[in-house]
């Protein structure tokens, strides 16, 4: 076993883990963080995603063990200090950006990593941008216009695709 | 995965060190981690190059750009100062491959369908080790067979930066690897074309596209060539034949975004 330490959504957490712990199995069976979904573990589906010191890391293809130091954000950092759901959240919950939900904390930790490096995208830079998340209910249409709603961008031309 | 332990050593030294028995090397993870989760490999110990903090980063001399073995894709798509590996390194897998896969992890490798060994060999890159220098055309020695021997390190890359280049990269949707990928550039002593993806041989030069290139820089030096399908891959999203016509594809387009 070895001791890490590092540093999630703003609080310090210590823990013993397995060479072979995988972040996500940190997050979700130590941490009780279930927030971040697993849902191929082949490092496909995006589900996992979390912010590793500011970027968008598939928790299920990083071990906890690299993870000595960092800062992680995860989904149930996201929302407002008042509880209230942040901007991209909100965005999702208004346009309908979820069917059954399962990809959603990927999805909006990915948007999240997108919007900082570029905040005013195109709808083909979000498109690739979620090249590594997939939506099994095939919903993207809507996710991708959460997301442009999201960054400011007017999306009622989007509706009329 | 079966059990093992994980090391971070600090330095190059402290990791070759570290590498005894069956250890691995760890860089990026992005390729071997789903190897162990398949139980493919059972390394007893991992030794990660991930906090050593001598093989990351991206340095320019001159027209050389030395890139640390530890560098992520997102580091390197983000330079810039190599327009055409910036461009590749930025169309590598998905943003969370590329802000964990290394191009030494990638050059390490070998995959047969990855983009960096395209730009290595069409640069006539040099490959860094923690004990010596090796030339692109002595390193890639087959589908993931390289020069390196047991408990060698690549700890950089060092790319001549070219007069022009570009990468065309056909991409298998699913994986995001190339299924054929081109890697055209363009030096004052000529042309050198390097074609991943496509191969049983893993990358390699097309040398008749070179000379043809080198003659002359346009798509049309590439009418009268033909490639052979002997020896390329077959599976089920191409037939050698297909991907035979695709290098040629994927070469003039290339040509013309390098031009």
């Amino acid at each position: 076993m070895t001791k890490v330490t590092m540093t999630i959504n703003g609080k310090s957490v210590a823990g013993d883990v397995g060479g072979n712990t995988l972040l996500s199995s940190f997050l979700r069976d130590d941490l009780r963080l279930t927030g971040t979904h697993i849902g191929c573990d082949t490092s496909q589906c995006g589900a996992c995603v979390v912010h590793v010191n500011g970027r968008p890391v598939k928790s299920c293809t990083m071990f906890a063990a690299e993870a000595e130091g960092a800062e992680v954000s995860t989904i149930e950092g996201q929302a407002n200090a008042d509880g209230s759901l942040n901007v991209i959240q909100q965005a999702f919950q208004d346009h309908h950006g979820l069917q059954c939900g399962f990809c959603t904390p990927g999805m909006v930790m990915t948007a999240a990593a997108l919007l900082k490096e570029n905040p005013k995208p195109t709808v083909t830079e979000v498109r690739e941008h979620l090249e590594g998340n997939i939506c099994r209910c095939t919903g993207y249409h809507n996710i991708v216009k959460a997301i442009m709603a999201a960054s400011g961008q007017d999306v009622s031309a989007i509706a009329a695709e | 995965m079966y059990a093992f332990d994980i090391e971070r050593p600090a330095t190059i030294g402290e990791a070759v060190s570290a590498l005894t028995g069956e250890a691995m090397v760890l860089s990026g993870g992005q390729t071997l981690i789903p190897t162990l989760k398949s139980r493919l490999a059972d390394p007893g110990k991992l030794v990660s190059l991930s906090g050593i903090g001598e093989m990351k980063g991206i340095g320019l001399s001159g027209r050389d750009l030395q890139i640390g073995g530890g560098t992520v894709h997102a580091d390197v798509a983000a330079d810039g100062s190599y327009k055409a590996l910036s461009e590749l390194a930025s169309n590598i897998g998905d943003p969370a491959v590329r802000s964990r896969g290394t191009i030494g992890g990638s050059i390490a490798n070998n995959d047969p369908a990855a983009c960096y060994p395209a730009a290595a060999l069409a640069s006539g890159a040099i490959i860094v080790t923690n004990t010596r220098e090796i030339a692109a055309d002595d390193y890639f020695q087959g589908m993931f067979e390289t020069a390196l021997n047991e408990g060698e390190i690549v700890t950089a890359v060092k790319f001549p930066i070219p007069d022009a280049a570009n990468y065309q990269k056909f991409v298998q949707p699913a994986s995001r690897f190339a299924l054929v990928g081109v890697f055209v550039a363009k030096y004052a002593d000529g042309v050198r074309v390097a074609v991943t993806g496509a191969s049983n041989e893993g990358v390699h030069r097309w040398t008749a596209a070179e000379e043809a290139l080198t003659a002359n820089f346009s798509v049309s030096a590439l009418e009268g060539l033909s490639v052979s399908a002997d020896n390329l891959i077959s599976d089920l999203h191409g037939s050698p034949e297909y991907r035979a016509h695709l290098i040629k594809v994927m070469t003039g387009r290339a040509v013309t975004a390098a031009s």
